[in-house]
């Protein structure tokens, strides 16, 4: 009984909220194509004025990203992938979720690393974020590494997608299952595609003033 | 006259041996003449009746399992070129030669090719795959099967719990107890007749269990594999759809 109910929670939180999350966080990018690294920064203060901020972070994001990616683990664990023997589409797919989920579960403990705990230890303030994955995403080697993540994350989303609606017994057929199938494979090229142009968008120079801005002001301090 | 005698033509086996369960596997190879219409259950054969191998040495012939010879029964299934399959179907014409012969070895091997599909019909017990009809007195006749639903029912019924859908799951192996789509496919079956039905929740509360319907990863290899063709992916999400209205009936007490 509990393999079911814990497996059920896994699927479930992947889409509420992670899933819901991933949109909004795509979203947010998506300011600075728009706007600029006002826009951005704009698209960022809102983003935590919403009203019990810590509580909205820590039951939709924090504690479902602990579960969901550490139970992935497991299940990624617990897989005996067969390629070798069976190289159809839906196999690859399978590992493939395994693969990316691993990858997807490094990238953010290191994208957190990188903005969520450096604001949290106030070593950068939230104006900031935009100027900092500009510093971030002019080294070849972390964009490279941000490139992977992101297209990793993306992958898990939407793959992720196409199961859960099978696993909730929302897909049965195999037409329907085609079908998603195809509808997912354009999330993941929307997505992946918004995600892309929002990471090179925060190498434009914009964001580097105010990168300095921000260090010309702490240096001041 | 027309050149009737062409040159003996040879093919040649690759096959993973065992002695007993706890030894470990090796590999011998054997040539045997190609005959027309030969399948891998005749070549075990020839191997018995002669049992050299490709070396010229004597040997112990290969044990295998099979039954019907013609795709009903479940027994011959071995993986032969990296394909679990039933042997008795797998015509040499229709192999890519030298032909490779292991046991599945998800399954306990017992010796050779010979393995043991005792989890297969523990599953079957679990899930309940079967109607209740029995009782004291005469029960009378049950509810009439439509016949739309009896053709899609029937294809389901072919499953000759072979096991090669366990053999092709990623997700069924040493460090899983999944119980495998064969018998989830089956309490769809006996969930969908007008009279199994009266059980429905008992077959969804035992895939509720550890090592249940969750264990699926949608790999879908299962689907690809099965010999009989039976949709198993379509029973599987089928059964997800069941599980999860039963899991919220639970919850809300209706």
């Amino acid at each position: 009984m509990k393999g079911f109910y814990s497996r059920k929670i896994h699927s479930l939180l992947g889409v509420i909220p992670l899933g819901a999350f991933f949109i909004e966080h795509m979203m947010t990018n998506f300011a600075a194509v728009e706007g600029g690294a006002s826009g951005f920064t704009d698209s960022v203060i809102w983003l935590n004025s919403l009203p019990l901020v810590f509580f909205l972070e820590l039951f939709g994001i924090w504690l479902p990203l602990l579960y969901h990616g550490v139970y992935g683990l497991y299940i990624a664990y617990q897989s005996k992938p067969n390629l070798n023997r069976f190289n159809i589409e839906r196999n690859w797919r399978y590992t493939l979720q395994r693969i990316t989920g691993i990858i997807t579960f490094v990238f953010i403990i290191w994208h957190l690393f990188q903005t969520r705990v450096q604001v949290a230890v106030g070593s950068v303030e939230h104006e900031e974020l935009g100027g900092l994955m500009h510093d971030i995403v002019t080294s070849p080697l972390m964009l490279t590494l941000y490139i992977i993540g992101i297209v990793a994350a993306c992958f898990h989303f939407s793959n992720g997608l196409w199961s859960f609606l099978i696993s909730w017994g929302i897909t049965v057929g195999p037409r329907s299952q085609r079908v998603s199938s195809y509808l997912c494979l354009g999330i993941f090229v929307l997505v992946t595609f918004m995600f892309l142009i929002s990471l090179v968008t925060f190498r434009d120079a914009e964001f580097q003033t105010a990168a300095s801005i921000a260090q010309s002001i702490k240096s001041f301090i | 006259m027309a050149e009737t005698a062409t040159a003996p033509k040879n093919v040649k086996f690759i096959i993973t041996r065992q002695d007993d369960p706890q030894s470990s596997s090796y590999v011998e190879e054997f040539e045997l003449p190609y005959r027309p219409g030969m399948n891998v259950i005749s070549a075990l054969m020839e191997i018995q009746r002669n049992p050299v191998n490709a070396k010229g040495d004597s040997t112990v012939p290969v044990c295998w399992d099979s039954n019907c010879l013609e795709e009903v029964c479940g027994a011959c299934s071995m993986v032969i070129n990296g394909k679990p399959r039933q042997a008795c179907a797998a015509l040499i014409d229709n192999l890519e030669q030298p032909v490779r012969i292991e046991p599945m070895k998800t399954f306990p091997v017992v010796r050779d090719l010979v393995i043991d599909r005792t989890r297969m019909f523990n599953a079957l017990k679990r899930v309940k795959a079967w109607i209740p009809i029995d009782g004291t007195y005469d029960l009378g006749p049950g509810p009439r099967m439509p016949e739309k639903k009896r053709q899609w029912a029937y294809e389901l019924s072919k499953c000759m719990t072979c096991g090669v859908c366990l053999e092709a799951c990623p997700n069924v192996n040493e460090k899983t107890d999944f119980i495998g789509p064969a018998a989830i496919s089956q309490v769809r079956l006996f969930n969908a007749h007008p009279t199994g039905e009266m059980n429905a929740d008992e077959r969804l509360d035992a895939l509720m269990e550890d090592g249940g319907i969750d264990g699926c990863g949608n790999s879908q290899n299962c689907v690809r594999a099965c010999p009989k063709g039976i949709p198993l992916t379509t029973s599987i999400a089928e059964i997800n759809k069941q599980t999860t209205k039963h899991m919220f009936k639970r919850w809300l007490g209706v």
